[in-house]
């Protein structure tokens, strides 16, 4: 079974995020680009397929500026999928168009019968393009998945909801899922496994080659601020009895939240 | 006259506070509310629904709706809002609600935003904000191409109004799609916590790696249970196997916005501050006078945990008891 694992590059959550002049986007110079930590387990989870033999071969599937976003497509590489695709297109893609290329360009592969993607991407946490991608193929889905066992022509994912509540689904392949902190430990690049990813094969495929509506946009972030300046913290003086209840009082009458 | 469909959960007959929140919305907006409830008892918040000014409502009082089935909540979803075809579809932003509405937007082939916290309806038109990596900046949603605007709404952040006059409501079932379904629900697996799940939660006490180990978490769930909150934690103390990871809020966590957020032995690392800075008040309590913490909050307590919650868990328990 082929495995597709689609990847975001997102800026690294240490980054400083400026607005960029026209206030319709960030200011991308000097930002440091990393995988979606998420999709980080959406790539260990496929190369543990292929070592367990679940799978046959695993292709990193990404969409972006080419240059920038074939860096995480190498690092999948160095983690140990055997080739990528890169689409090439804007910035701005929303998860509309951005699920509807990825699934052309995975269904044009043909053989595809699972596909992993991260639950969300941290940059805009949308959390819609695995779940889209499943409806752009006719799919089932299961996203926020930290647990998978493969069966035949199946595949059971552990679903972690609301109050801690687990849901226990199963999918009949092909499925996408969309997976969760949890689901396993991503492991680091190798020296050898960043040698060899320099010889695998990273496919360039233009966005319109796609389809001619591919970069049809639904949804546009515009009108980027900052958030507003929060008022200096008041710090409460005394000993921890005073503070207590000081505290009591100011959440009461002040700031009335009890 | 537009229309505004809201899909609306509920849990033990009672409308969720995030629901009354989009009702609240779309009744003042002037359009011509509708309501979807899917699941067993959604015929007895008929009621409730019209006291929210819902015109409409198509509810699914059916078993087949009890457990989340994306598959057969899409096809639901999607059958009403293509025959209805409203100009707005509000849902919450809920682990329902994000998994399900990007599914049923593909179908339609329209736009959706989640994790909104700002929302005007004006007729046709929403004006919704949305934060952006991580709450460092927010953004203006402006959809294109869009039969249906579908906005998913994080709970706590629209008042929620009070119910009205009794109104008449009328009332559609919703069929059980028949499907050659491809996924199935085996086993729903409850948590131990009774609680509002955090993203829901309007109260959140949450404790980082000051809080020593996992033992002393009693003392944040001794003073959640007196103010009625939900216990979240840092990931040093879920990665620490202290609770398990759905308590965790940040970047990799939940993203949380309640009214009060009170944070026990947390330094503020960035990725922490990513979940939890859109909390309207935060309280500090940490040892550490230089905290990066101290700086997102509203109130500071320099003090040791160990000492003060106790003192404040009494105090909390002689005004509200
Ligand atoms: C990619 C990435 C994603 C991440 N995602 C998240 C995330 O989602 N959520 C998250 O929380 N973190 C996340 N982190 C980790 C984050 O960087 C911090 O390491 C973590 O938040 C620290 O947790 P903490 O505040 O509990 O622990 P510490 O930083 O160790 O802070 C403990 C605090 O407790 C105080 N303290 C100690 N004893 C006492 C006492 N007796 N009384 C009072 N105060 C006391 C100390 O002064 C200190 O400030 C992420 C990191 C990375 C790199």
């Amino acid at each position: 079974m082929k495995v597709f694992v689609c990847i975001k590059q997102v800026p690294d959550t240490e980054t400083k995020i400026k607005i960029r002049a026209d206030g319709n986007g960030i200011d991308a110079t000097g930002i440091k680009w990393v995988m979606n930590p998420y999709d980080e387990f959406a790539v260990e989870e496929a190369i543990k397929m292929k070592e367990s033999g679940t799978a046959s071969a695993v292709t990193a599937v990404g969409l972006g500026p080419k240059a920038r976003v074939s860096e995480a497509l190498r690092t999948a590489l160095a983690m140990g999928a055997d080739d990528a695709i890169v689409i090439d297109a804007t910035e701005d893609m929303d998860s509309y168009a951005t699920a509807k290329a990825l699934a052309a360009a995975i269904k044009a592969e043909g053989d595809g019968k699972f596909i992993l993607t991260g639950k969300l991407a941290i940059d805009d946490n949308q959390a819609a393009v695995s779940q889209m991608i499943a409806e752009f193929l006719g799919l089932p889905h299961a996203t926020v998945v930290s647990k998978l066992e493969y069966g035949d022509n199946q595949v059971t994912a552990e679903r972690e909801v609301e109050g801690g509540t687990r849901e226990i689904v199963q999918l009949t392949l092909p499925a996408v899922v969309g997976a969760n902190k949890g689901l396993n430990a991503p492991r680091y690049a190798s020296l050898p496994g960043i040698m060899k990813a320099k010889k695998k094969q990273i496919k360039e495929i233009a966005l319109s080659a796609l389809d001619s509506n591919a970069g049809e946009l639904r949804v546009k972030f515009q009108d980027y601020q900052l958030p507003p300046e929060k008022p200096p913290v008041k710090v409460i003086q005394g000993d921890a009895a005073q503070t207590a209840a000081q505290l009591v009082k100011l959440l009461r009458e002040e700031a009335k939240v009890i | 006259m537009s229309i505004v469909t809201v899909f609306t959960e509920f849990t033990n007959g009672q409308l969720k506070k995030g629901a009354l929140e989009l009702l609240t919305a779309a009744r003042s907006s002037g359009n011509k509310v509708q309501a979807i409830a899917l699941g067993s008892g959604a015929g007895r918040i008929a009621d409730q629904l019209a006291q929210y000014g819902v015109d409409e409502a198509f509810l699914g009082d059916n078993a087949a709706f009890d457990d989340y089935n994306p598959e057969i909540f899409a096809a639901a979803v999607a059958q009403i809002l293509e025959a209805q075809k409203p100009a707005i579809a509000l849902a919450s932003s809920t682990m329902l609600g994000r998994d399900l509405f990007p599914r049923v937007a593909a179908r339609l082939k329209t736009g959706v935003a989640s994790d909104c916290t700002e929302l005007t309806i004006s007729g046709d038109g929403v004006q919704a904000r949305r934060p952006m990596y991580a709450g460092k900046c927010t953004a203006a949603v402006v959809f294109e191409n869009s039969p249906v605007k579908m906005v998913l709404m994080r709970p706590n952040q629209l008042p929620a109004g009070t119910p009205e006059g009794k109104k008449n409501v009328v009332v559609h079932q919703v069929p059980t799609p028949t499907l050659d379904l491809k996924t199935l629900v085996k086993q729903i697996v409850k948590g131990a916590s009774e609680k509002l799940d955090l993203t829901e939660a309007n109260v959140i006490v949450a404790g980082g790696r000051g809080m020593r180990d996992a033992a002393s978490f009693k003392l944040l769930h001794d003073l959640a249970e007196v103010i009625g909150a939900t216990v979240g934690a840092s990931r040093a103390v879920v990665d620490a196997g202290w609770v398990p990871h759905g308590m965790q809020v940040g970047q990799t966590g939940k993203t949380v916005a309640p009214t009060l957020y009170i944070a026990c032995g947390i330094s503020g690392a960035i990725q922490h501050l990513a979940g939890m800075s859109g909390s309207k008040v935060i309280v500090a309590i940490n040892k550490d006078a230089s905290a990066p913490i101290f700086q997102k909050a509203t109130y500071g307590l320099v003090g040791d945990v160990f000492e003060v919650l106790p003192l404040l868990t009494a105090e909390f328990k002689k005004l509200l008891h």
